[in-house]
């Protein structure tokens, strides 16, 4: 038999039927779905006058609009509180699981997924949202889709898709200190730019990519759109089955033996051909933060923004105007930089294993005093496993306060936005203009350099406060 | 159900020579609440468009009165990061039924294919002399010609051959929804299911 990709494997393998000279009828094992791309789809039901063809494939959450403070009162925004409404109401009358404000298992979508079992290996799996692509660290095939297709998935539980390319991205030897999954991916998308990945889905390989923990491999698939892929998957290994083995999702008695041996088969043959290769040297990557408004546009930390004569005279205009944006200047170091907000969350690092590291380096130590910090967790239970390692007492000492969990400032729908002009090294996903709030100055980061930011005032290297 | 069909499209066009146009300028965030697909293209690009204080900013182009048109012209990699397909209804919502550029992000085109917003991909060298041509006399017109697969920069000007997937371009010409395609497979769906579950027991 011709040696297959993992992706080709699980895609082949969920193919209805292909559309002669079209796309694939595709097969889709899990869905979830939250309040801001639901709504239409729902409207196109009623309006078809259909029901929701496996209810039971489809997991609801909120998350995009609610605040991040007071959840246990009605939502302040009107319009904010109407679609949060509008999911409650949709997902009572087609028959949707809902974990909706103040459920024990509400959180990103993104989050709940995988730490409530949801996210297996070799499955198809599609949101109406980009970050879908963080269950690819499970070995799944997972994208982000609109909301017609949302539509499609709720009405027929399959899509209409083309096949995307196949690249793999391999990361081998070992990574320095202070460094992490989130400079990983941050260094790969500034070597291959913001499209550098569209019409791929990768995988991603390497000792480096081996060596990360399962939150850590969330944090590299989430970003994959960022560089234009369709999704990222990573082969399942000891470590994933571990992370699955200890849920509480799996049943007494499960045939948990049968189910590992399915689950071995999900890798790359030897000799399996991709479209494309790429290989990076994981030694050489330091932290990471950007300077521009988007996320190809990053640089080690104590790098300097480049020159403009480094930059193509046709790029050069716009290169201008971004940095002006910024209010940076071409050739600046960043270090030393003032910052006026720290955002740690999100469904790229709002998960344990990040506030972990932030409350690593804020322990015995204190917020600097211009700075305003907003630490989320990603979900209930990665609030309630904050509180009971006592993360939440670090950080009162600290200066900082842990809020109840959502998406919060990544995007700014609720209340928690980055006034104009304004700094905030984010440990989230896109550094688009206003992202955070109208005029807003997002620089992308990790948790570690969150927390040096947070402690000094300043752009800083995390590195100095490593114990 | 039947949507507005695609033939030919012949119109001036609304340059935006910037490259990496995102979906979060195209529509901020903060316009996502909204549980209907209409009414999105008043705020579209509207952060380019007003300024802190609801200003009009004169400077864009859209506020410029000698633009205008139903066709888009956008630098590469247009559409990237978010998947809200409130991107493509203001756009839509604007007035524009095709956008022009040399690249789209891969959601993007899906979700313009999926509402009748045609993207067209055409070579760099071809885009950057008809951002020239449309920036520079406003009166410029081009058509795009769906059956044919051309766009040509009239009258008697460049023209060139533009890809679409075959099944999308059937859809676009005749209006048909690919939910009502998938709804009459019902039964390959069903089908597909008892073999992969009894596949799944082996």
């Amino acid at each position: 038999m011709e040696p297959k990709t993992l992706f080709d494997k699980i895609w082949d393998s969920h193919v209805v039927q292909s559309v002669e000279k079209g796309p694939d009828i595709l097969y889709i094992d899990q869905h979830f779905i939250h309040e801001v791309t639901s709504p239409q789809a729902f409207n196109g039901l009623r309006k078809r006058g259909i029901p929701v063809f496996r209810p039971e494939r489809t997991l609801a959450t909120a998350d995009h609009n609610i605040p991040t403070k007071d959840q246990d009162k009605p939502i302040r925004n009107e319009l904010s509180r109407n679609q949060v409404d509008r999911l409650t109401e949709n997902c009572r009358d087609f028959g949707i699981e809902y974990f909706g404000l103040n459920h024990p298992s509400n959180g990103i979508v993104h989050v709940i997924g995988p730490e409530l079992g949801y996210t297996r290996p070799g499955m198809t799996i599609v949101c109406g949202d980009s970050h879908t692509s963080t269950h690819g660290a499970f070995g799944a095939v997972a994208f982000g889709i609109g909301t017609s297709e949302v539509e499609m998935v709720l009405a027929t539980q399959c899509i209409l898709q083309p096949k995307p390319g196949k690249m793999r991205i391999s990361v081998n030897g070992k990574l320095g200190k202070g460094v992490t999954a989130k400079d990983v991916i941050m260094y790969i998308i500034s070597q291959i730019s913001t499209g550098g990945a569209t019409g791929y889905f990768v995988e991603y390989a390497g000792s480096v990519i081996r060596d990360l923990s399962m939150e850590g491999r969330m944090t590299v698939c989430n970003m994959s759109i960022e560089m234009g892929a369709r999704g990222g998957l990573i082969a399942p290994d000891n470590k994933t089955m571990n992370y699955l083995k200890d849920l509480p999702s799996f049943p007494l008695g499960f045939d948990w033996e049968a189910l590992l041996t399915q689950w071995n088969s999900f890798k790359s043959d030897p000799g399996a051909v991709f479209d494309r290769e790429l290989q990076f040297d994981g030694s050489l990557i330091r932290p990471m933060i950007t300077y521009g408004t988007n996320p190809g546009m990053g640089m080690a930390i104590d790098d300097s923004i480049p020159e403009i004569g480094d930059i193509k005279a046709e790029d050069a205009p716009s290169f201008l105007k971004l940095l002006d944006y910024m209010g940076f200047k071409p050739g600046m170091k960043l270090l030393g930089h003032p910052v006026d907000y720290v955002f740690v969350g999100s469904c790229t690092n709002g998960r344990i294993e990040d506030l972990r590291e932030f409350a690593r380096i804020v322990k015995g130590r204190k917020k600097a005093p211009g700075v305003t910090a907003l630490i989320v967790p990603g979900s209930k239970a990665v609030e309630k496993q904050a509180i009971s390692e006592g993360i939440n007492n670090i950080l009162q000492k600290a200066g900082f306060e842990l809020r109840q969990p959502g998406c919060s400032s990544c995007l700014a729908m609720n209340e928690d936005k980055i006034p104009p002009g304004k700094y905030a090294v984010s440990t989230t996903n896109r550094n688009f203009e206003g992202r955070q709030g109208p005029g807003s100055r997002t620089l992308l980061a990790s948790p570690l350099v969150a927390a040096a930011a947070a402690i000094t005032g300043k752009l800083s290297d995390p590195r100095e406060f490593i114990r | 159900m039947s949507k507005e069909k695609f033939t030919l499209l012949e119109s001036t066009c609304v340059p935006l020579p910037f490259e990496n146009i995102d979906t979060d300028q195209i529509i901020p965030a903060r316009f996502l609440s909204a549980t209907s697909r209409e009414g999105f293209g008043e705020n579209l690009f509207r952060d380019w468009r007003y300024d802190k204080s609801g200003n009009k900013n004169m400077e864009f182009v859209m506020n410029n009165p000698l633009f205008g048109g139903k066709i888009l012209i956008a630098g590469k990699n247009f559409g990237s990061g978010s998947s809200r397909e409130h991107a493509v209804w203001a756009i839509y919502d604007y007035g524009f039924r095709a956008v022009v550029s040399s690249f789209f992000a891969d959601i993007f085109r899906n979700n313009a294919l999926n509402n009748g917003l045609l993207p067209v991909v055409v070579p760099e060298k071809f885009l950057d002399k008809l951002m020239d041509l449309v920036s520079n006399d406003p009166s410029q017109k081009v058509s795009i010609d769906l059956e044919n697969q051309v766009i040509s920069i009239i009258p008697g000007g460049d023209s060139v051959q533009f890809e679409i997937n075959p099944h999308k371009k059937e859809c676009l010409l005749k209006g048909l929804d690919d939910i009502d395609y998938l709804l009459s497979r019902k039964d390959q769906i069903i089908a597909f299911e008892t073999a992969k579950t009894a596949k799944d027991e082996d």
